[in-house]
């Protein structure tokens, strides 16, 4: 139980998941939000890696992982310029006080 | 128990305990700082999995890259001078419940499978295998991720100036 294994890696996995689900829920800021994306898309990569050495996929899920951290990359800018747009619209970033659509 | 379970143990430490500080701080630079120490402890996982080139990615992009501007967009996007950077939580019991029950619905999943794990080589450098894999197999998904990174940096620089 203690020799480290495939299992471990995966519930490393599930426990960021689930602490990254929790920030994106619960938090107001929406820069917080976006730092439970971050956790979330952590979390994925590690599952791919650690498919790819237990089940011996040679490299290809090290390629996916290295797709996903671009594909964060790029979601971190846009997501950002969208925040400071709406900070300077309403001088707010609430993510439950943006509703001005809904009206 | 050898040296790998160990610094294993370490690092997972290290990514679980920030990441809770992460989600649960209520000081939102606070939160910015733990986040750095959980991209840490996630590219020590990366190492103890064999892939040397994937840690030292998510340490440049991660670290280097997504964190400043997490940390510039909290700047931006709070009046420092005045007022105090705290954020509220929404629904937090509830959050907890229904995400304790998901993980543990996936953890007790993940432990009781019996998973086929094939033996796998010992770890060798990776960087140059990707490198070749990216411009040969996969070089078709490599450059329409370049042209996704160019329109998304465009993009964010035209909408961050308007």
């Amino acid at each position: 139980m203690l020799n480290v294994g495939l299992t471990h890696f995966l519930v490393i996995s599930v426990t960021l998941f689930s602490f990254g689900m929790y920030g994106v829920i619960t938090r107001k800021n929406a820069v917080m939000v976006l730092m439970g994306i971050e956790l979330i898309l952590n979390s994925a990569n590690i599952n791919f890696i650690a498919f790819a050495k237990f089940g011996n996929y040679g490299l290809q899920g090290q390629i996916i992982a290295l797709f996903v951290i671009v594909l964060a990359a790029a979601e971190a800018a846009i997501a950002l310029a969208i925040v400071i747009n709406i900070y300077k619209t309403i001088t707010n970033i609430n993510v439950d006080e943006i509703d001005s659509l809904r009206d | 128990m050898t040296v790998y379970d160990i610094i294993f143990y370490l690092f997972a430490a290290v990514t679980l305990i920030s990441g809770f500080f992460v989600v649960t701080n209520r000081n939102i630079v606070h939160s910015a700082f733990f986040l750095l120490f959980t991209f840490f402890g996630v590219a020590g996982i990366y190492v103890m999995l064999g892939a040397d080139f994937i840690a030292i990615v998510q340490l440049i992009v991660y670290v280097g890259g997504i964190l400043i501007l997490i940390l510039f967009g909290v700047m931006l996007t709070n009046n420092i001078v005045n007022v105090e950077i705290k954020t509220g939580t929404i629904h937090a019991l509830p959050a907890s419940i229904v995400l304790g029950l998901f993980a543990g619905a996936i953890g007790a999943a993940v432990l009781n499978t019996n998973w086929k794990v094939v033996e796998s080589p010992d770890p060798v450098p990776t960087t140059a295998a990707i490198g070749s894999m990216l411009i040969n197999e996969y070089a078709l998904i490599f450059e329409l991720l370049g042209i996704l990174l160019l329109i998304a940096l465009i993009g964010a620089a035209s909408m961050a100036r308007r």
